[in-house]
């Protein structure tokens, strides 16, 4: 099965069209908007990517390398804010989101489509402070962590009004798309026959509409703090420095399903489509994705076992921790069982899938070591805490946002890559990245700090692996990137299904017209009966 | 009453419990100044959000989405506390 199907081939260029800076800067269009939110997160992926390569380089021997312990401390925390703030939250909920919420519920756009330009413009605001913020670089660590932050003389304010901005943008988002959900459905398109990549971006959309005022909270008290001295964080003026811990973390545990759901919405559409059998236990995978983001908010506290906080909350939240494992376990067991007894074929966007699957276990099951209370005060801020979260959140998120990016990259841009470089792009990558990463488990595990640019004699071996697989890693993403270059500008035409799919967005032309459908269709059944139906 | 009069109680309102908050703020009632404070307070943003945000005339889905971050702010006091309380 490929490209070559008997649909006929699309010869316009459908919303692409138009040409021009303004046909683009002033766009109502959600296609238009998404992909202006992918180019713009996927440019600060790439940028991330250079400053954790330099990390990396830094870590290569022992002792000083390439750049003071300063100039590490504002990279590592760069690399942490770009990486989060500037394209893992945004990435997948509002680049994927924004071009595919609306095609695949059967609507013409989102319900209010000046609002998603408007917020794409306030993210643009809010990155142009976090860049004014680098005159005097932040070296607090992406977590802002008080007392430090209300002290030191970098731009702490800035930054923060920064990811303010860059957060109400992430709000106007959700809001957008709970919005879309509730009342944009096709006709007959019921809760129950909605693609899953809707339930899992419509879970995200709450956890962004309902957490990210708290972060944005924190940093207003930060900045009262830095600003007027009001002591809502300094122990000397009445404040508490953990209170800080609780607000950021309230928002950011929650911030961690708001990452990897949509990742689990694309992967949920990709797998039933390679494997031409039905999604198993269609239910189970959307209610878990309600539970995720539910049980993500009583957690927070994990991250605080060795701050000082209370053994009683301590207890509290170690036993909640354990119960995000459960509906994320659904997931992955019905992943599993739609997979058994499959046609399984391994076109790019199904590697990418299973190799989501196969990290984000991973990075999943040694959560539980870190959600445990003993264990975690040997394993806090070592370097398993930073191969765990690189594993769910690189392993997991980063995938799965390649594998959308592989899966409909015929739909966005109406041409199809190159399948053999994309195959031999994903088995570089692959290796890269379990050649970076895995041994961390080891260093950390062996007592090896996080945040320092300097490491004892004895970590020097797998360090030096490290460093190296960064190097194969970086390469895989390069030769990815140039695939999706060359694709677009040169790749063969792409017929309007060329993965023989259910959902509606492959049911219009390749790329769709600036209304999506040309007709609005009409839903009678759910979209995941391969092996079933003939497509 | 008319639309416009209600609203004119509403703000008469908000202005007389805005006076008590005052008030109050001179007696010392112990731990009781905060929950006097803080009930005044949210019976202030339910005038608020009933009246001037029209909660009131409003439907069951748009309740639901009203209410459901009240269980997230008890979440957040609940949790600090359990460790505030216990340190």
């Amino acid at each position: 099965m490929s490209h070559t199907d008997a649909h006929a081939i699309n010869e316009d260029r459908g919303y692409l069209t138009e040409r021009g800076f303004r046909s683009w800067a002033c766009t109502l269009d959600h296609k238009r908007i998404g992909v202006l939110y992918l180019f713009t997160t996927l440019f600060f992926f790439l940028a991330g990517g250079v400053i954790a390569l330099l990390m990396r380089l830094e870590l290569l021997t022992p002792g000083p390398t390439l750049m003071s312990d300063h100039t590490y401390n504002v990279l590592f925390t760069l690399h942490g804010a770009i990486m989060i703030f500037l394209f893992i939250i945004p990435g997948i909920p509002s680049g994927m989101g924004n071009f595919f919420i609306p095609l695949l519920i059967g609507a013409r756009d989102v319900a209010f489509p000046r609002l998603n330009l408007l917020s794409y413009w306030i993210f643009i605001g809010g990155i142009v402070v976090i860049l004014a913020s680098l005159v005097s670089p932040m070296d607090t660590g992406w977590t802002f962590y008080t007392p430090y932050s209300a002290r030191t003389g970098a731009a702490v304010a800035t930054l923060s009004l920064g990811i303010f901005l860059v957060g109400m943008s992430s709000i106007l988002t959700g809001l957008n798309f709970i919005v879309t959900t509730h009342r944009l459905r096709a006709p007959g398109l019921t809760w129950h026959r909605l693609p899953l990549f809707i339930w899992a971006m419509y879970a995200t959309s709450i956890i962004q509409v309902i957490a990210t005022p708290v972060v944005g909270i924190t940093f207003l008290l930060l900045a009262a703090e830095r600003i007027f001295g009001i002591g809502f964080f300094d122990p000397a003026k009445g404040g508490d420095p953990l209170l800080f811990q609780h607000f950021f973390w309230f928002y950011s545990h929650p911030v961690v399903y708001v990452m990897i759901l949509p990742a689990m919405g694309v992967i949920t559409e990709i797998i039933p489509v390679f494997s031409r059998k039905p999604i198993f236990g269609y239910r189970a995978i959307a209610y878990s994705s309600l539970a995720i983001a539910f049980i993500g908010f009583l957690v927070w506290g994990h991250h605080m076992f060795v701050s000082g906080m209370s053994h009683v909350a301590g207890v509290i939240f170690s036993f909640l921790t354990f119960f995000v494992a459960v509906p994320t376990g659904v997931k992955v067991f019905n992943w599993i069982a739609t997979l058994y007894r499959g046609s399984i074929t391994f076109e790019s966007p199904m590697l990418y899938a299973l190799t989501f699957i196969f990290l984000f276990v991973i990075g999943g099951l040694t959560g539980p070591f870190l959600g445990a209370l003993a264990t975690d005060v040997h394993l806090h801020d070592t370097y398993f805490v930073v191969a765990h979260f690189h594993y769910t959140m690189m392993g997991g998120t980063v995938m799965g946002l390649f594998a959308g990016l592989h899966y409909w990259f015929p739909k966005m841009t109406g041409r199809m890559l190159n399948e053999t470089v994309a195959k031999l792009a994903w088995a570089i990558t692959f290796v890269g990245f379990n050649t970076t990463f895995f041994v961390m488990f080891i260093l950390g595990y062996h007592g090896m700090p996080r945040r320092y640019a300097e490491y004892l004699p004895k970590y020097h071996a797998d360090n030096v692996f490290a460093t190296v697989g960064s190097w194969i890693l970086a390469v895989g993403v390069v030769i990815m990137f140039a695939n999706f270059v060359w694709g677009m500008f040169w790749g063969e035409k792409a017929s309007a299904n060329p993965w023989r799919g259910l959902t509606l967005e492959w049911q219009t032309p390749s790329p769709p017209p600036t209304e999506n459908f040309d007709e609005i269709p009409t839903v009678t059944d759910w979209p995941y009966g391969y092996g079933k139906k003939a497509v | 009453m008319t639309a416009q009069r209600t609203y004119i109680a509403v703000w008469l309102a908000l202005l007389v419990l805005t006076g008590i908050t005052w008030g109050v703020s001179y007696l010392d009632l112990g731990l009781w100044n905060v929950v006097v404070a803080l009930a005044i307070a949210s019976l202030k943003a339910s005038l608020v959000a009933l009246y001037f945000m029209h909660l009131r005339s409003e439907g069951r889905l748009v309740w639901a989405f009203a209410l459901f971050p009240l269980g997230f702010l008890a979440l957040i006091i609940f949790g600090t506390l359990s460790d505030t309380l216990f340190r």
